[in-house]
């Protein structure tokens, strides 16, 4: 894009920068993102970002696990290899259900977290040996930064900026 | 914003800031380690070396060089195994179920309580590892296509319910501790200046950028990991007792297990993160964080489960004799009259009666006694794990089968070897990891915060 230019404002409050940011978009001015040390809440809805389905990721996860899990057991102690333990009934897979539950339960959280994290850290993509995006180092320690395209919102450089002095930031910087 | 009852306990002392906050937790980080560090870095690290060497001479020679016999099959290595997963409860216990119940005064330690879940779980791993005598075997626990026909694992056993719900807890536990270092690896690689640190957590902070979608996922992530968490932590002692419970001795053949080994674990694990949190927060300047409420808090857990735990002790006597049946009740005679007469009343005065005296307020918001009977616990919960299992086994049903335990000095020197490694372990993370996590104590600054807690009476009145 040609002549896209960014504009980043920093604060020093959290409730500072959602309160500004919630003028700001009333005002019709799209917030591209914000980087702050941590979570800041009510902000996702105000700059328009959708929950993420990462639960129902983890649920599916857990599902291929706890399949995977019954299916290897009948697999190796009903077909390939049924043991006769102290005579316990196991013909058929109901009969020795109960003494697989413990490993089914385990092997569903098993997938279910770590299918979760792995996708987490894909989606984030926050991986070993990737380099850091954020605009300011101190954005992880106490400031809170917006990034502003102006051509997003059909806004001029200088209007945008006379309305991000007004919300009280304490660095309006072009980049 | 949330709001706190201006009643409740502040959690975060004195004038803090966000900065302010970062600047605590990473003094340790930046500045060089006292005398106190080192000096207890060299005592661990020897006892690590001796214990090191011992499992060595152990694979070495056979597991006859621990004083195991054909009657007492199991003794300190399966009560290490039971004590130091008991141990790793409370860290998953903290940040996951916690988490769930919104307690926020679960902030200021949870990090450090999950580094101890991981590395006492990882001791109590080696256990199972070496005293199956050839470990280099182990893969045998999975079940793995071989050469041997259709050979595999016995699913219906207790022992292989273990092998994936510890594999399952230790490695789920690490995952969700590292999901929550990463924000502050990244404030730890943007706040130094040396090269070389920078790049180590730049390598550890796997480029984190805190935008505002990235911080949506983390949330959901924490509480979707909680709760996968919180069940795991339940089952985990739970499927460990079963290698009990589904046995036909007496003494171990009892229902009550499970719910009797997790609030034993819960309650050992407090005791743990106890001793370590109440020297960690005067060496590294940490008394505004981890406060005494926070000690209270912890102590009345530990009086909880105490009391589960006593109650399920006498619930076993009753149920023994009860039963009927001769053989379970002399097994508790047994305990409470024969030759380990001593582990057993240790067992009842450190677990039973001595956590009681936490009902006075005085005696749980007083630190020196709370590290006091942070050890006396953590005693009496050994002792638990040892009357359990050698108690129960060294009266055979045929008498010319009775026998003793005596622990050779191998035995003495992988215990002592387990717990040195674990402090190595312990001391490096307090050394070189953010032990509070920053990201969660920013956010529950201005709710929980001294300064601001204050501020709404003084400006309404």
């Amino acid at each position: 894009m040609k002549n896209d230019k960014v504009i980043y404002a920093m604060y020093d409050d959290d409730m500072t920068l959602l309160a500004g940011a919630k003028e700001l978009v009333a005002k019709g001015v799209h917030i591209r993102d914000v980087f702050s040390p941590f979570p800041i809440h009510g902000l996702d809805p105000v700059i328009g970002i959708k929950q993420t389905r990462l639960a129902i990721c983890a649920f599916i996860f857990g599902l291929v696990g706890l399949s995977l899990a019954l299916s290897g057991m009948y697999y190796f102690m009903i077909v390939d290899w049924p043991m006769n333990i102290g005579g316990k009934p196991n013909d058929f897979f109901y009969q020795n259900l109960p003494a697989f539950v413990p490993i089914s339960f385990e092997f569903t959280v098993l997938l279910a977290a770590h299918g979760m994290a792995l996708t987490y850290f894909i989606r984030n993509w926050t991986l070993p040996g990737v380099t850091a995006r954020n605009p300011y180092p101190e954005t992880t320690n106490d400031r809170f930064v917006m990034e502003i395209h102006p051509s997003d919102s059909h806004i001029s450089v200088d209007d945008l900026t006379e309305e991000l002095k007004k919300t009280g930031t304490i660095l309006i910087e072009e980049r | 914003m949330h709001q706190e009852a201006s009643i409740r306990e502040p959690l975060i002392l004195g004038e803090k800031s966000y900065g302010q906050i970062t600047d605590d937790v990473m003094a340790s980080v930046v500045g060089k380690a006292n005398r106190s560090w080192w000096i207890a870095f060299g005592i661990a690290a020897v006892m690590a070396a001796w214990g090191i060497g011992c499992i060595l001479y152990l694979l070495g020679t056979g597991i006859g060089t621990w004083g195991l016999n054909k009657t007492v099959g199991w003794a300190w290595d399966i009560t290490n195994f039971v004590w130091w997963v008991g141990i790793g409860h409370a860290g998953t216990l903290i940040s996951a179920v916690l988490l769930l119940f919104r307690q926020k005064w679960r902030m200021a330690i949870n990090r450090s309580a999950e580094a101890m879940t991981i590395f006492a779980v990882m001791m109590a791993a080696v256990w199972p590892g070496i005293h199956m005598g050839r470990i280099w075997l182990a893969y045998f626990v999975f079940p793995l296509p071989n050469q041997f026909g259709s050979l595999w694992v016995n699913f219906n056993s207790p022992l292989l319910w273990d092998v994936f719900a510890i594999s399952t807890y230790f490695s789920v536990s690490l995952v969700f501790w590292y999901i929550g270092l990463i924000p502050d690896f990244a404030t730890i690689r943007d706040k130094v200046t040396k090269t070389v640190p920078k790049k180590i957590y730049s390598l550890l902070a796997f480029g984190w950028t805190g935008n505002a979608k990235a911080w949506n996922r983390f949330e959901e992530i924490s509480l979707v990991l909680a709760g996968l968490a919180t069940p795991l932590v339940f089952s985990v002692h739970s499927i460990v007792s079963m290698d009990f419970a589904t046995s036909v001795i007496p003494g171990w053949h009892t229902t009550i297990f499970p719910p009797y080994f997790v609030s034993g674990a819960v309650f050992s694990g407090f005791a743990m993160v106890q001793t370590l949190l109440i020297i960690m927060r005067k060496v590294m300047n940490l008394e505004s964080y981890i406060t005494i409420k926070h000690i209270e808090y912890m102590n009345i857990v530990i009086i909880v489960t105490g009391s589960i735990v006593g109650v399920a002790y006498l619930t076993e006597l009753f149920i023994a004799w009860y039963s009927g049946v001769e053989y379970e009740a002399y097994a508790f005679i047994n305990r409470a009259t024969g030759p380990y007469w001593w582990a057993y009343w240790s067992m009842m005065t450190c677990n039973v009666l001595s956590p009681q005296i936490f009902w006075f307020k005085k005696l749980r918001t007083n630190i020196g006694f709370t590290f006091f009977m942070s050890i006396v616990v953590n005693i009496g919960m050994w002792f638990e794990r040892f009357v359990i299992i050698v108690t129960s086994l060294h009266r055979d049903y045929l008498p010319s089968s009775w026998t003793m335990f005596h622990p050779t000095f191998i035995d003495i020197g992988c215990f002592i070897g387990t717990i040195g490694i674990f402090f190595v372990l312990f001391l490096l993370f307090a050394r070189f990891f953010p032990v509070l996590p920053l990201n969660e104590l920013k956010t529950i600054l201005k709710s929980s915060g001294e300064q601001y807690k204050n501020k709404p009476i003084t400006e309404e009145h």
